[in-house]
């Protein structure tokens, strides 16, 4: 049988990082015990940010890891999509471009969403894009808030010259709350660690190992590696109980990044593939109610397509007042423009939804002109009826014009836009998003799938391309 | 071929609200002021007016849409009324129709009134609008003064001038308005701050601070027109004022959707300009106009404008700005009134409080800030963001 695994694979990790300390400090008049915690940073999405668009940057990245693969399936993974009954994935699906013949599932309910979901497409032999995207919401004050970070990771899965050969895993369901979210409750509700870790991940773990090593005809000893979402003291005793303590634990990137929820060891194995030699085996494990174990083993081909390296992270911030009023547990007062009714007339949308989501904009046949939006007369020739479908997703931009407008309302004033060039022709007005400051004219630009608006009447979010600067162009 | 519109149509009667924040006021109270202005003004009674255009444009918050604002408010004999609205060009519009319609011959008087009541809409600034379902997906949620803050960037990198400069030469056009209009009783702003005051303003959308900015104001205006044989029939004491050029340049998308197009300047205002001058016969706008009302939203739009209207050189309004070339004293006076700057902007008022201002100019009736002899002057009104707007220009002056 031909070599399944890994064919292309990709993280995205939003670049804000809020230092660990600026938390404490300021939950140290009412628990002082949380300066225990105070290392590091965690990483947040802007204020446009969440589950879908973290999902669709990471799957962008890591279909361009693995070049011409086309997958037959796609399938989120999150424990906080933003919709409950619409299609996450049917929104990634289509952000993504990846067309209508595609298949598409959404996988929740348990931080293994996403390694179950990776198995299944594993053992089912099925050309599968696995996203996996948490924003997981946390108390002011909870030991969850400093601990979790937001993130995605990607893998597409299937046939042919592998990056990472599978072989072999196994599972095991054992119904431990160890935390719980309900849709009453929105945050983590979380017992207490060392009774997950000794009853829990000590005593469910090994056996799940156990058996993907004999699933992969291994030894304990074959193994180079461990990704399991678990700090090392949490670890260390499953690790021992299954025969596995001479094996390093990979880093679990919670001091710069944090615990990322369900596509937590996907992003760790991303991270891994990033540097790991060809013949290094790795283990994989995802925890909730229940275990999965996977094992892979890099292969030569791992040279030609490694993981890119995930966004440059800013350097860490304070501003844990901007962090609480983007995850909307304080409500600033942002004037009268903030009550702007953003109802989205859905019958539009639809009609314009590959424009919206999929950035397709016009190429006219007659003139060549590429335009944004498509358009019935050609912006250029003015013919009638002459463009064809042509995205602006992968386009590179030059800012025309800017300004930081601090009249308009945004969740992250100022409100930054203007003018962007596209190198094949075409002009969008646009937002441009993760603004840093230091932006000029002609500053090279990409673009990226956002929240363009929050209709909080309807409960409802759309989305928009917007544009960030290219780091290191100018 | 048709000839244009040149001294075919004139102005008998002109009459101009106070400007303001005008909380004692609602929108029948500021067409009643300027009304009353105008008739007087023209000298007729109410039943010689044949038709009537209204401008409004945020007509959903305060005005109403349709004829009726006017003709219920003016107890108007049931004659014709046309609503019209073109962004920030809706006063020039109801100027337009009311022309037209003397120069058809259709009618022999017209009247076109501009009105806006902003202040009961409870913003700073213009209010919060939709964009229409489409267009709110993708565009950004922007401003007024961030759509025209562009202008600013994108002129300072094509011209290579340095964004300090050009800060002081925005903050140059404010402080010469702001001195204008501290002479004029129906502004809204009568304050003459300092350039200093002015470029340490609090920043609205960079590089605009609040002095750049036009004021947000209540306001109507009202002209009255016939044709200059009846005008000239009825003995009016003062000298007889006629339309030279109404022109009007949409955009037709170009610089929202092409790139040709480098945000520093306005692609339809040189396209009036070109048409309007031709029309007014006029072959050297910097030596034939005496005054220019132009539309200054934002100190950079009025900058960038002087090269639309061909009155200043591609890259060098910065310079003439500084130089003092359309102060008071300067070659062509810009905003003698005050300009949008010092009476706010109440959008439909806009265009036809510019006319009244060369209405008066050219009539030596401006009082305190009267120009010497001046005989011909131009308005200039951008609807819309540079991004996609309608550039409006009316020449207007003595019958030749």
């Amino acid at each position: 049988m031909n070599d399944i695994g890994i064919l292309g694979a990709a993280s995205y990790v939003p670049a804000a990082r809020l230092s660990r300390q600026a938390i404490a400090r300021a939950h140290a008049w009412a628990n002082p015990a949380l300066s225990a915690e105070a290392r590091g940073t965690r990483s947040y999405g802007f204020w446009d940010e969440d589950s879908i668009t973290m999902a669709v940057e990471a799957a962008r990245a890591c279909l361009k890891a693995a070049k011409d693969v086309t997958p037959e399936r796609l399938v989120f993974a999150s424990t906080t999509a933003p919709f409950l009954d619409r299609a996450n994935s049917a929104v990634v699906a289509e952000a993504a471009g990846l067309g209508p013949m595609i298949a598409t599932l959404d996988s929740a309910g348990s931080l293994r969403a996403a390694t179950s979901a990776l198995r299944d497409a594993l053992e089912g032999r099925r050309r599968t894009l696995l996203v996996a995207s948490d924003q997981r919401p946390a108390k002011p004050a909870s030991l969850q808030e400093m601990r979790y970070g937001d993130g995605a990771a990607a893998v597409l899965v299937g046939e042919g010259p592998v990056i990472a050969r599978y072989l072999g895993g196994a599972s095991r369901v054992v119904d431990l709350v160890d935390h719980y979210r309900t849709v009453e409750s929105r945050t983590d509700y979380a017992l207490e660690e060392r009774w997950v870790r000794d009853e829990g991940i000590s005593k469910i773990v090994p056996a799940a190992i156990r058996d993907a090593l004999a699933a992969a005809s291994l030894q304990a000893s074959d193994i180079a590696m461990v990704a399991a979402p678990f700090a090392p003291r949490l670890m260390s005793p499953a690790l021992k109980a299954a025969g596995l303590d001479q094996v390093p634990l990979a880093d679990p990137l919670f001091n710069a990044i944090g615990d990322t929820g369900a596509p937590h060891p996907i992003l760790m194995l991303c991270d891994m593939l990033q540097r790991a030699e060809p013949g290094t085996r790795i283990l994989v494990i995802g925890f909730g109610q229940g275990v999965d174990a996977l094992v892979f083993e890099v292969t030569d081909e791992v040279r030609n397509r490694r993981p890119a390296p995930a966004v440059e992270a800013w350097e860490a911030d304070d501003n844990y007042l901007r962090f609480l009023s983007f995850r909307g547990e304080i409500r600033l007062d942002w004037g009268m423009r903030a009550e702007r009714d953003n109802r989205t007339a859905l019958s539009t949308f639809f009609r314009k939804r590959q424009a919206v989501t999929g950035f397709v904009g016009g190429h006219c046949t007659a003139c060549g002109m590429h335009q944004f939006p498509k358009s019935r007369a050609c912006v250029e020739c003015g013919a009638i009826d002459t463009q064809e479908d042509y995205s602006f997703a992968d386009s590179v931009g030059r800012i025309k014009t800017f300004t930081e407008d601090w009249q308009a309302y945004t969740p992250a004033p100022p409100l930054v836009y203007g003018n962007v060039a596209f190198a094949e022709g075409g002009n969008l007005l646009m937002e441009i998003t993760d603004f840093q400051g230091g932006i000029s004219v002609g500053q090279k630009v990409r673009m990226v799938f956002r929240i363009k608006d929050v209709d909080d009447r309807r409960g409802f979010r759309r989305y928009f391309w917007k544009a960030v600067a290219m780091a290191g162009e100018a | 071929m048709a000839k244009g519109i040149r001294d075919k149509v004139a102005i008998i009667g002109m009459g101009c609200s106070r400007f303001g924040e005008r909380w004692d006021c609602g929108y029948d109270d500021l067409m009643v002021e300027a009304y009353q202005e105008a008739i007087e003004d023209a000298g007729i009674d109410k039943s010689e007016i044949d038709a009537a255009w209204l401008g409004v444009f945020f007509d959903e918050q305060n005005t109403g849409k349709s004829a009726l604002p006017l003709s219920m408010t003016l107890r108007l004999p049931n004659i014709p009324v046309t609503r019209v609205e073109n962004l920030c060009a809706t006063g020039t519009e109801a100027l337009r129709g009311a022309v037209y319609a003397v120069a058809a011959g259709a009618v022999d008087v017209a009247l076109a009134m501009g009105v806006e009541k902003l202040k009961d809409t409870g913003y700073s600034g213009l209010p919060e609008r939709t964009k229409g379902t489409f267009e709110d997906l993708y565009l950004p949620n922007n401003t007024a003064p961030g759509a025209f803050a562009q202008l600013a960037a994108a002129y300072a990198a094509k011209h290579g001038v340095d964004m300090g400069d050009l800060k002081r030469a925005m903050a140059h056009v404010s402080w010469k308005s702001h001195q204008n209009g501290s002479l004029n009783p129906k502004a809204h702003l009568r304050s003459k701050p300092t350039m200093e005051q002015i470029l340490q303003a609090p920043m609205i959308a960079s590089p605009l601070g609040v002095y750049d900015c036009c004021g947000v104001s209540d306001g109507a205006a009202c002209a009255i027109v016939t044709t200059p044989e009846r005008a000239r029939a009825m003995g009016k004491k003062y000298d007889l004022v006629t339309i030279k050029a109404l022109q009007l340049a949409p955009s037709n998308g170009v610089e929202m959707s092409h790139n040709s197009w480098d945000g520093s300047y306005t692609i339809t205002t040189p396209m009036a300009a070109r048409r309007a001058y031709e029309e007014a016969g006029i072959s050297d706008p910097l030596e034939e106009l005496d005054l220019i009302e132009v539309h200054d939203c934002f100190s950079i739009t009025e900058l960038v404008v002087m090269e639309d209207l061909f009155l200043s050189e591609r890259g060098q309004a910065w310079k003439d700005v500084l130089n003092g070339k359309f102060d008071r004293d300067g070659v062509v006076p810009c905003q003698i009134d005050g300009g949008l700057k010092c009476f706010g902007h109440p959008i439909g008022a806009s265009g036809l409080r510019m006319v009244y201002e060369i209405y008066l100019q050219v009539q030596g009736r401006a009082g305190e800030r009267q120009l010497k002899n001046p005989r011909l002057g131009l308005t200039h009104n951008l609807g819309g963001i540079p991004n996609r707007n309608i550039a409006a220009i009316t020449i207007v002056g003595l019958m030749d």
